[in-house]
């Protein structure tokens, strides 16, 4: 699918930049305010922070290299 | 998906709807931002949908994808297409109660059937353009065994897309209290709309989607549970000792996948390596791998022969790594899962918790049908009193809630919804998958030959276009007649099981043996559908067949589809020979293209070793070798 149109890496890169983004803000307002969720075990890692940090680069990767126009080149 | 090994074998997920009765506080409550990532997602892969709608207008574009998906594209699609989040729930809590046996189900039961699939099967289905599976039977034996073949795939998909949806409606009620009706339509809605305009190049593109989701939201599960019992090495030693406390036994029978398979009794799980080896890892693996059109479609929608080969065996790259995020949760729940007190919980099977159904006074329904039912389970005298009178925080919880069970312990707000987009993503993927595969046989395979054989192009993708609409409401439909008649769901999903069988002996003959005739297909398919229902009838009504069929007294329900789907295939097998000795066989002419040797397959340009799917294969052939060896 790199012919004409968007390829659905695009798409993909979409969805886990927005979702990271998402993440990543709540993970650092958690962890400045400290306000961890009772019933979750762990939350010294600071899972959303890593885990959200990863997804919006991975999405960034995936939005830049297969962004319409530039699939195909 | 629906129709796949683990729905069809693992037969944990029968007594779901019981399930129903069981009022209790849900797993998890949601949070603004979890509902925000739930709807992203739905507002993502409508956008798909609409986007590819002008894309769709041909039926080669909207039944397959205009043949030109790339080997990445069709091998994720090909192994999302079966990874159903009923799956995910289904086989952690197998791993939960067996172990890694379970793995057998992503190994053995699938890795060598796929590349089967690539290196051998797929350049005759590719090389003679059909369209679906039951196209190819057409070709080989007439449309006899392609009507056989079409009505009762039709029926199956749909019936099992029906099926599963109320199924995953129900786990959205235990786990997040969602209404049942609210999860039914607005999933197959949502599904309906974006496979309805985009066919299956939406399908397609929404499963690679989904496929990304899923991992995104259940690979943190296993990465934080194996920091909190200290590797795989604390998993398993705290296993032991719970296994000790709870049989006496310090047994590591759960880290075995074939140490412990020379008897059905030395084993949680009950079954025989003959059985894992032809029943699983033959029979039903090659017959869903390489004959369900639910899955080979995928692989069809393929741009040329090297991509239609190379996609199973990208897939089967990622099929190896599925039990990392399956059952690993379900092993780590089995150390990591607490009660409200602190103390070590241990889930159960669903009959047991629907056994103890709580009334809406906040008593035990049938207090002595309860404690009966928990008497089997190992849970500890003192909290099944707890159960009994309903104390605070005294709850029990199924097999299958492992996976959720889990993500509760680890997720906070965000992640938590991202899990829970995993869990509908990999039903939503599953229920487009069977509505595309349905669409394309009713239309080419049933609608074309037997009802209008001279409409125009257009005519017929307006015919998919509405046959997805029709199939997803009369799935919408099976799913309330489950909610009604709960005994429904065992036969149904029993379908796969039985289909599965005879189909494959009919079209490795077909496809192997220059000899095998059209009458000789017809009569094989469907004497030996009759075969293998007879057999699941046989069990079901006298339950003491199951040691005739598995040849054990030991055996277990999980033995008995391994098996009766390895009779059915012998039988098969016998019908089309002896028929095929006993008629006229087509000339070697007319077989160009259908039969291992009558072919001349087309000549493919010459790859660098690294692009090469013999290279690649035989990378996946070590890996899978490998791992077999080190969980030995």
């Amino acid at each position: 699918m790199h012919g004409s149109g968007i390829p659905i890496w695009f798409f993909i890169g979409v969805l886990l930049l927005i979702y990271g983004g998402m993440i990543f803000g709540y993970g650092i307002y958690e962890w400045q305010t400290a306000s961890y969720p009772p019933a979750v075990e762990l939350t010294r890692l600071h899972t959303p922070v890593w885990w959200g940090g990863v997804l919006a680069l991975l999405g960034l990767f995936y939005v830049v290299k297969f962004r319409p126009g530039r699939a195909g080149r | 998906m629906y129709g796949s090994i683990p729905a069809a074998s693992a037969g944990s997920l029968g007594s779901l709807p019981a399930l129903l009765a069981f009022s209790t506080e849900p797993l998890a409550h949601l949070r603004t931002l979890d509902v925000a990532v739930i709807a992203i997602y739905f507002i993502m892969v409508l956008w798909i949908g609409f986007y590819l709608k002008g894309r769709s207008n041909t039926s080669e574009e909207f039944f397959m994808a205009g043949r030109e998906m790339t080997a990445w594209i069709a091998g994720l699609s090909f192994v999302s297409a079966n990874l159903g989040s009923l799956e995910l729930m289904g086989w952690a809590g197998s791993a939960y109660q067996y172990g890694i046996l379970a793995t057998h189900w992503y190994w053995i039961g699938a890795i060598p059937a796929m590349l089967f699939l690539g290196l051998v099967m797929m350049p005759f289905y590719y090389v003679c353009k059909t369209h679906s599976v039951p196209g190819y039977l057409d070709l080989r034996y007439g449309g006899g065994a392609r009507s056989v073949a079409a009505i009762s795939f039709a029926t199956e998909m749909i019936l099992m897309s029906g099926v599963n949806m109320f199924a995953m409606a129900v786990v959205m009620k235990v786990v997040l209290g969602w209404d049942i009706s609210f999860s039914i339509f607005v999933s197959s809605i949502a599904v309906a709309i974006y496979v309805g305009l985009g066919g299956l190049r939406s399908a397609i593109f929404n499963e690679v989607l989904q496929f990304v989701l899923i991992w995104g939201g259940a690979l943190l599960v296993p990465i934080l549970g194996l920091i909190q019992t200290g590797g795989v090495g604390g998993l398993k030693r705290q296993i032991m000792a719970n296994m000790q406390s709870m049989t006496g036994v310090r047994s590591d029978s759960y880290f075995h996948l074939w140490r412990d398979t020379g008897s059905f009794a030395a084993n949680p799980m009950g079954v025989h390596w003959t059985g894992i080896v032809f029943g699983l890892g033959f029979v039903i693996s090659f017959g869903y791998w390489t004959t369900d059109f639910l899955v080979v479609q995928r692989v069809l929608a393929a741009r040329n022969l090297r991509a239609a080969r190379m996609a199973p065996i990208i897939g089967s790259f990622f099929k190896m790594a599925v039990p990392f995020i399956v059952i690993l949760p379900g092993l780590l729940g089995l150390v990591l899962l607490q009660n409200p007190d602190g103390s070590r919980r241990q889930l159960v099977g669903e009959d047991v918790v629907a056994a103890c159904t709580v009334s809406s006074s906040g008593q035990v329904d049938d207090a002595s049908a309860c404690s009966a039912a928990m008497a089997k389970t190992s849970l500890p005298a003192a909290y099944r009193q707890k159960v009994l009178s309903s104390e605070p925080g005294a709850e029990l919880h199924s097999y299958n809630q492992a996976l959720p069970l889990m993500m509760v312990r680890y997720l906070g707000p965000g992640l938590l919804g991202l899990g829970i987009t995993a869990l509908i993503a990999g039903f939503m993927s599953g229920m487009a998958g069977n509505v595309s595969a349905f669409s394309t046989v009713w239309t080419y395979d049933i609608y074309k030959p037997l009802i209008n054989k001279r409409g125009s192009d257009s005519h017929y993708v307006m015919v998919g276009r509405l046959s997805i609409l029709i199939g997803v409401a009369v799935s919408i439909g099976a799913a309330y007649l489950v909610m009604h008649a709960h005994g429904i769901m065992d036969y149904v999903q029993a379908l796969f099981s039985i289909f599965v069988a005879p189909l494959l002996a009919t079209i490795l003959f077909g496809m192997f043996w220059k000899r095998a005739t059209k009458l000789a297909g017809f009569l094989g398919l469907l004497l030996g559908i009759v075969f293998s229902a007879g057999l699941f009838m046989w069990v079901k009504l006298v339950p003491s067949a199951l040691a005739d069929v598995a040849l054990s007294p030991d055996a277990k329900p999980m033995a008995e589809n391994v098996f009766r789907a390895l009779w059915a295939f012998v039988f098969a097998a016998i019908v089309v020979v002896v028929v095929s000795l006993l008629t006229k066989p087509r000339p070697v002419a007319e077989l160009d293209g259908l039969v291992y040797g009558a072919t001349v397959l087309p000549k493919e340009e010459s790859v660098p070793f690294y692009r090469n799917e013999y290279a690649w294969a035989l990378l996946v052939v070590i890996i899978f070798a490998a791992l077999n060896i080190i969980f030995w």
